[in-house]
């Protein structure tokens, strides 16, 4: 298994060098589809009480696939009764047991990596290409990461003084409540469902109303090995369930990924029901290269080129998309000339292909967003170096969500440059001097993630030190391996994950306190 | 929090297209009064959130833009100083919204569109921000 973006596992994939998979459903495809999903509840398939469906659109094609529950209030109601009744028994469960779920569920996903990868790639747009080589080798991964660092879960003991003593526990906090996003939607679950079943929780999850699916397709293949009730999966709008969920006195805790309104209500509810609350909300990350990059041309300068052009990683749906590009003066038209010459080569069209590098993205409200951007900025004074306009397709892909990969130069003020755009639209600037580099990279509300390149280790430590990011890629980008902590700085959240710090996160602590002494106190 | 900040403004820093409005006076003679956000950061992120009034508690932090069919649209403070220098229009787009917006219509959510504001305009919307 790989954890970085390398493309060895798509090369060694057993199915086919330049043939795409068939479409989910179709003759020959992996992927097996029903018209009509139900909602994943205590273990069985449960219809949505108002008996009412929501349709499932391919971004890959702009047109139906099939139909999701259009769940409401009462829905909640019934995957919270069903987390409720499992509770005590997984909270209960041994350490040992709890890990071994886990670990049959990352064995569920590994056997299925395949059909996962084309069912999400079909439903998000994200090309096959990187959901076999990174979101589910990482989902498998994260799965086994929380095994093991439930079993080196422990509890502390202090010896208060020589009779008495604080033993300290950690207990489940119940039912948690998880909403998350669209743009990794089978490891943004994984992400999720870990930690909360790694701390002894039962969780109600509800995917983001574009890519219901796939996480139904993976709640069929670990329908067998996850006690009934601990995994409950909810499906439909943001506005009714989201709310529904989040606001309900009967969850112990929120979990949210998504934008700073939806955060901030998140937050609201959870102050209003005194829960704790995590929440990630997005950021606009600096990607800054130095001048030395191009000391050689090298593998290193070969890694750097590389590392702005991820930009286009996922089509520009990441929360750390590195859509700031700050570039030493002294090197900018020759770095800049050898990276547009790179994404000349982004090869677009049907994910399903593997050879395929940038897909639709997610949804025409998504596509209309992105259009919209490229519009104020170019009002703004923007210069567009490439793109800036959909991406025109023939055939069956004509009413796909397809947008060119994009370049807009120009200054740190522009709203191009402090708004997350979620799309391939890479915003470029230069800067003088390393204080400048500081001073551009930090004046963003956002603090999420960032990335710095240089071959001077010093000036990388001091970079990584400055940068008010809550993960600083050195020398590379867009690496999530479970056990470095992701979150952000300022508004983009609050809350870590990825690590196992998250077992806290997820946990009461219970503190006994006990005295072993035969003598009162001597007050009364 | 005052509410009239912005309506006697020479320049509206928030309009609504007829489309959006068509849809404002939909949702407010089905649900009542209704808010508008502007949101930012991830996935739909950027784009205005439409709540039952009172949904989002609003604080002395956020700025109320204007009126938009009556109702009150904010932004972030924050958000605000970096989006000053653009008119936001609200507009329809198709699809239902993806967050916990309420949806325009049946399968609309609203979007924002902009248009750069002249320096003049820009001068005293620095003025009179709030």
């Amino acid at each position: 298994m790989t954890l970085t973006l390398e493309p060895t596992p798509v090369e060694t994939a057993p199915v086919k060098g330049p043939t795409a998979y068939a479409a989910p459903g179709q003759p020959g495809s992996l992927v097996s589809l029903n018209p009509r999903y139900d909602n994943f509840i205590g273990g069985r398939w449960v219809a949505p009480v108002s008996g009412q469906y929501m349709t499932n659109v391919s971004p890959v094609t702009g047109k139906p696939f099939c139909e999701v529950a259009k769940s409401t209030a009462a829905d909640v109601e019934l995957a919270l009764d069903a987390a409720h009744a499992a509770k005590v028994a997984w909270g209960e469960t041994s350490l040992a047991d709890r890990a071994a779920v886990l670990n049959r569920i990352a064995d569920a996903l590994e056997a299925n990596l395949e059909m996962l990868a084309v069912a999400e790639s079909w439903e998000n747009g994200k090309p096959v290409r990187e959901t076999l080589g990174a979101d589910l080798p990482l989902a498998i991964d994260h799965f086994r990461y929380f095994a093991g660092a439930t079993r080196s879960l422990e509890g502390r003991t202090t010896e208060i003084d020589k009779d008495t003593v604080a033993y300290h526990f950690h207990e489940p906090l119940g039912v948690v409540g998880q909403i998350i996003p669209f743009n990794f939607p089978l490891l943004m679950a994984a992400w999720k469902i870990a930690p909360a079943l790694a701390a002894g929780n039962c969780t109600v999850l509800k995917p983001a109303s574009p890519t219901p699916w796939s996480i139904l397709k993976l709640a069929e293949v670990i329908a067998d090995v996850v006690p009934p009730g601990v995994i409950n999966i909810v499906t439909g709008p943001g506005g009714e369930i989201g709310k529904a969920l989040a606001s309900s006195p009967r969850i112990a805790k929120i979990g949210f990924t998504g934008e700073t309104t939806t955060g901030r209500l998140i937050m609201q509810y959870a102050a209003q029901n005194l829960i704790p609350s995590t929440v990630e909300l997005g950021g606009k990350s600096p990607n800054i290269f130095f001048a030395d990059v191009m000391a050689a041309d090298d593998d290193f300068l070969d890694k750097a080129i590389e590392g702005l052009v991820l930009y286009a990683f996922n089509k520009g749906e990441v929360c750390t998309c590195p859509s700031r590009a700050l570039i030493q003066e002294s090197i900018y038209d020759k770095f800049m000339a050898r990276c547009l010459e790179r994404i000349r080569l982004i090869k677009q069209g049907n994910p399903l292909d593997p050879t395929t590098m940038l897909g639709p993205q997610v949804s025409i409200q998504q596509l209309e967003k992105i259009s919209s951007y490229v519009d104020i900025g170019l009002q703004e004074g923007a210069e567009c170096l490439i793109g800036g306009k959909r991406t025109p397709i023939d055939g069956e892909f004509a009413d796909g969500y397809y947008y060119e990969p994009t370049v807009l130069k120009g200054h740190n003020k522009m709203r191009v440059f402090q708004e997350e755009i979620f799309g391939p639209v890479l915003a470029v600037t230069t800067f003088k001097d390393e204080a400048e580099a500081v001073e551009i990279a930090n004046d963003s509300l956002y603090g999420l993630g960032a990335g710095v390149w240089t071959r001077d280790g010093s000036r990388a430590y001091r970079m990584g030190r400055a940068l008010k990011a809550g993960r600083v890629w050195t020398n590379c980008y867009h690496l999530y391996p479970a056990g470095a902590a992701f979150g952000g700085y300022k508004i983009s959240g609050v809350g870590r994950e990825n690590h196992q710090m998250m077992l806290e996160h997820y946990s009461q602590t219970k503190n006994l306190l006990v005295s072993y002494s035969p003598k009162a106190l001597g007050f009364f | 929090m005052s509410d009239h900040t912005a309506t006697t403004a020479p320049v509206a820093r928030v309009v609504a297209t007829p489309a959006a409005l068509g849809c404002i006076d939909r949702l407010v003679a089905e649900r009542g009064p209704i808010m508008f956000f502007q949101s930012g950061g991830c996935c739909d992120g950027s784009l205005p959130m439409c709540f039952d009034k009172g949904e989002l508690v609003v604080s002395d932090q956020d700025v109320l833009l204007g009126r938009v069919g009556g109702c009150p649209f904010y932004i972030d403070a924050r958000q605000y100083e970096v989006w000053r220098h653009t008119q936001l229009i609200l507009d329809v787009g198709a699809g239902a919204p993806e967050g916990f917006s309420l949806p325009a219509s049946e399968d609309e959510h609203f979007i924002i569109r902009s248009r750069l504001l002249s320096d003049a305009v820009t001068g005293w919307t620095t003025t009179q921000g709030r």
